[in-house]
């Protein structure tokens, strides 16, 4: 019976032909959607836009650094360039990137609703988004922000003469469309499920998104009176940060990584779940340990909370604090490592092929692994005092962001594609992208860890010359990377007119998104579904005799 | 100093020992990634869709599995903490009996003086053998005093004091750099450390501009700047007597006590209204905005030395 559906997918795989791309027509159509679904490709346009501006900053820094001496662009530009890196790419497309992206648009569709619960709210955290990102371009045109995404106080208070007040405006409005999504997805969560929904029935990508939002809702208000301190301190002198002005600077740096520690998971736990996914549907086995996977999202967006001060070890906190946060963040490690044990034993007789998700799953899978081990380098006080702030840990939250949540992006991009689309793209290419991205990003990044534990430190413009060698091989594996960027982007589009008609369930996935037609119609179900059973229910036995080349 | 290497020198007792926990988080690293990704390479291999491998009774769970893959790394993991903890614990206390060095940062250049009154711009000249500690300050924003060779960092940070300290093994000259970005020309606050042979030192120490040492020097200012006038037992004004007062305990007025050491007396001297002695009045003026970090420290080096010279040492 299984063979007979893979066979009429690949025969008969239609277009559904009323579909929420047909609905309506219009600009205005879409500038005042409140449908996910389009909401999410709003968000996939316009986080493209900053991931673009991002990259171009992060090759002109690539650039520069080929030689020693600083010779493209002057100290002040290249200290612009990384800032603007960092803050588009963690503010404008990292934290909005998976959850914003692929979570509206899949969320309400894995869980058999017809929106989320707010719609309307929905519109309004995408407004505010591009609102903030409007003002962080304004503060790049009229002549940028030299802080680094960090803000330290008090050179961001008192002696950057740049744009840092718009800067941390942008941020700040940024921060209410996160804090919104988050509530909007936490609601939808409880309210929303289809009958039989249980919560131990829940597809680990929604368990990942639900404490996702959780961090959202709880961390980014600190981060926003964070930058409402710095910018009182900025402009009206109110003593907060500067010691000149009675205030403390060490402060500033708890209040941030309160924030900030907690948003590196918000960068990664959407990841695991489209891993989870992928590695699923692509083995065709249930989830090992599906009870320890979703609890581990919980205890890591718990523990989360609870290390911030690891990024003070050298910073003049206390050294007794310092071993608090020290351990603490070693325990934060155990949930992530049960997570890679269960998706490894989930292969266990499997049957397993290699498209393109299922690439990118593993590529997840290998980087977040070394990102993680690495960061324990971090978590331990004695080496981190050495490696703190050189390129050591420029590597490891790569490994973890780009190795850990951009592949993970990418897989579910490609795995939701034809949901998204109603059609697939190319295979091949998809294939060759995905090798492309593996290697170029383990050439650019991994030279790094040698360089950093060389003591090269990271923010700097010039280098002595003996590390030259490793930032050559860095570079050229970042031209490689663009290339593996470059890739998708191209055939994506290519994919929208000519690429193969997908039909509802192209993977023969088992989630609920997969049961309506492909482009979903506009409230998503013709019927609501009914849920009966656990997720994953795939078999690898019977799966195992079909063709490759159906799928 | 300018060579390419794969790995830093190790020039300081501390640089060995954390190179040891280095490569044995690298050992655990590869364990792990043995543990992981030689699974996943057979797996894929072996279930791999068409082989005949046999796939029958899948298991979905087992809690003996689970506890064991969260226990071993939990059991790993704490080992590896309490070794980097010790480890740190050695690295961030200074010995007793050290050799002393003022360090003032500002953007973008480092300047250092040695207790015998020696100043430098950018260069550290140490004797080897030794342990040296350095007291920390900035005039501005935060920076970093980063020496790979010694492995050794520490923020220093405006409006604190904060200490360093290292015992070079290695004749040498090393790469001082600023570790936290501080602003613009980031990257060229860089200098050098050198290390010669006590001897060579003791030459390089009374050569060229050598100036008086920092505890006479801290004596003139307090002259100079009217300290002394009531904190030399002045009859007219009842101020704290400072002799023998470093490193001692401070009643304070509010009913604290705390020591009074380098960061207290430096906030004495800055905000004296923020720690009040017992049994005085809050009269004396700040010197904010009229005295330097340079010269704070100084005064700070005088008051110690007559601790252990003057009558309450004794």
């Amino acid at each position: 019976m299984k063979t007979a559906t893979a066979t009429v997918i690949r025969t008969s795989g239609e277009m559904a032909p009323l579909n929420y791309l047909n609905a309506e027509h219009g600009v205005r159509s879409w500038l005042l959607t409140t449908d996910h679904k389009r909401i999410g490709i709003l968000y996939l346009c316009t986080i493209l836009i900053f991931f673009t501006i991002a990259s171009i900053a992060a090759a002109m820094m690539r650039v520069e650094l080929l030689t020693p001496q600083g010779d493209l662009v002057t100290s002040e530009t290249y200290n612009k360039l990384f800032t603007i890196h960092g803050t588009l790419m963690v503010w404008f497309f990292l934290i909005p990137s998976i959850p914003a992206v692929l979570g509206n648009f899949v969320i309400p569709l894995m869980i058999g609703a017809r929106d989320v619960a707010f719609p309307k709210l929905n519109l309004l955290s995408w407004y505010l988004f591009i609102i903030g990102g409007a003002l962080a371009l304004w503060s790049l045109l009229y002549g940028g922000v030299d802080t680094g995404w960090t803000f330290y106080t008090p050179y961001s208070t008192t002696y950057a003469n740049s744009h840092v007040i718009s800067m941390a405006a942008g941020v700040f409005i940024a921060g209410f469309g996160s804090i919104l999504t988050g509530l909007n997805f936490i609601v939808t969560i409880h309210k929303m499920r289809a009958p039989g929904l249980t919560w131990f029935r829940l597809p680990i990508f929604i368990w990942s998104h639900y404490a996702t939002s959780l961090i959202l809702v709880l961390a980014t208000p600190v981060l926003a009176i964070t930058l409402a301190l710095m910018s009182l301190e900025r402009i009206w002198g109110v003593g907060i940060f500067d010691p000149k002005l009675g205030g403390d600077p060490i402060l500033f740096q708890h209040l941030f990584w309160f924030y900030s520690h907690p948003a590196v998971y918000v960068m990664i736990l959407p990841g695991m779940g489209v891993t989870s996914e992928l590695i699923t549907c692509f083995s065709r086995k249930q989830l090992y340990g599906y009870a320890w996977v979703a609890c581990a999202s919980m205890a890591i967006a718990i523990l989360g909370f609870l290390v911030w001060g690891h990024h003070l070890f050298v910073s003049s906190q206390s050294i007794y604090a310092g071993m608090v946060f020290s351990v603490l963040s070693f325990l934060v490690a155990i949930p992530s490592g049960i997570k890679v044990f269960n998706w490894t034993a989930t292969l266990h007789k499997g049957s397993i092929t290699f498209q393109t998700p299922m690439l990118y799953a593993l590529g997840f899978i290998g980087l977040f692994t070394i990102g993680g081990l690495t960061g324990l380098f971090l978590a331990s006080l004695a080496v981190d005092v050495h490696v703190t702030d050189t390129y050591f840990i420029v590597a490891h939250f790569h490994y973890i962001m780009v190795g850990g949540m951009v592949m993970g992006f990418m897989g579910g991009l490609h795995f939701w594609w034809p949901k998204i689309t109603g059609r697939l793209y190319p295979e091949f290419w998809g294939r060759m992208a995905a090798v492309i991205t593996f290697i170029g990003f383990n050439l650019t990044f991994f030279p790094q860890f040698v360089l950093g534990y060389l003591g090269m430190p990271r923010r700097y413009h010039a280098y002595p010359p003996e590390f030259q060698v490793f930032n050559v091989l860095s570079t050229a594996g970042a031209s490689i990377l663009g290339i593996g960027y470059l890739l998708p982007l191209l055939y994506f589009i290519w994919s929208l007119k000519r690429g193969r008609i997908a039909g509802p369930n192209p993977w023969r996935a088992t989630g609920l998104e997969w049961q309506t037609t492909s482009p979903p119609p506009k409230h998503n179900f013709k019927q609501v579904p009914i849920v009966t059973g656990p997720p994953y229910q795939y078999s690898a036995e019977e799966d195992n005799d079909l063709d490759v080349a159906t799928v | 100093m300018d060579k390419f290497r794969l790995f830093p020198v190790e020039a300081s007792t501390s640089a060995q020992q954390v190179d040891w926990l280095y490569f044995g988080l690298t050992a655990m690293m590869i364990f792990f990634i043995a543990v992981v990704f030689l699974p996943i390479i057979f797996f894929s291999i072996r279930y791999r869709r068409g082989s005949s491998a046999d796939r029958s009774n899948p298991s979905s769970g087992s809690n003996l599995l689970e506890s064991g893959w969260t226990l071993f790394p939990l059991v790993v993991g704490l080992g590896f903490f309490s070794w980097g903890a010790i480890l740190y614990y050695h690295i961030e206390r200074p010995p007793k009996e050290t050799l002393q060095v003022q360090v003032v940062a500002k953007q973008w250049m480092w300047k250092l003086q040695h207790e015998e009154g020696k100043k430098e711009i950018n260069e550290l000249h140490v004797p080897l053998g030794r342990d040296i500690t350095l007291t920390m300050t900035s005039q501005d924003v935060i920076h970093s005093f980063f020496v790979p060779a010694f492995r050794v960092k520490q923020d220093v940070v405006p409006g604190r004091y904060t200490t360093e300290w290292f015992h070079p093994t290695k004749l040498g000259e090393y790469h001082l750099f600023c570790a936290e970005y501080c602003g613009t020309n980031h990257s060229a606050m860089i200098g050098r450390v050198v290390v010669m042979r006590p001897e060579d030192y003791q030459e390089w120490l009374s050569t060229g501009e050598t100036g008086q040492s920092i505890a006479i020097e801290g004596r003139r200012l307090f002259r100079e700047r009217g300290c002394s006038g009531c904190h030399e037992g002045s009859p007219a004004i009842r101020a704290p007597v400072l002799e023998g007062v470093y490193g001692k305990q401070v009643p304070l007025a509010s009913g604290e006590i705390v020591t009074a050491d380098d960061q207290y007396l430096r906030d004495s001297i800055l905000l004296p209204g923020k720690q009040i002695s017992a049994g005085y009045e809050n009269i004396m003026p700040s010197f904010s905005g009229h005295i330097s970090e340079a010269e704070i420290m100084k005064i700070i080096a005088y008051l110690k030395s007559i601790n252990a010279q003057g009558p309450a040492g004794q």
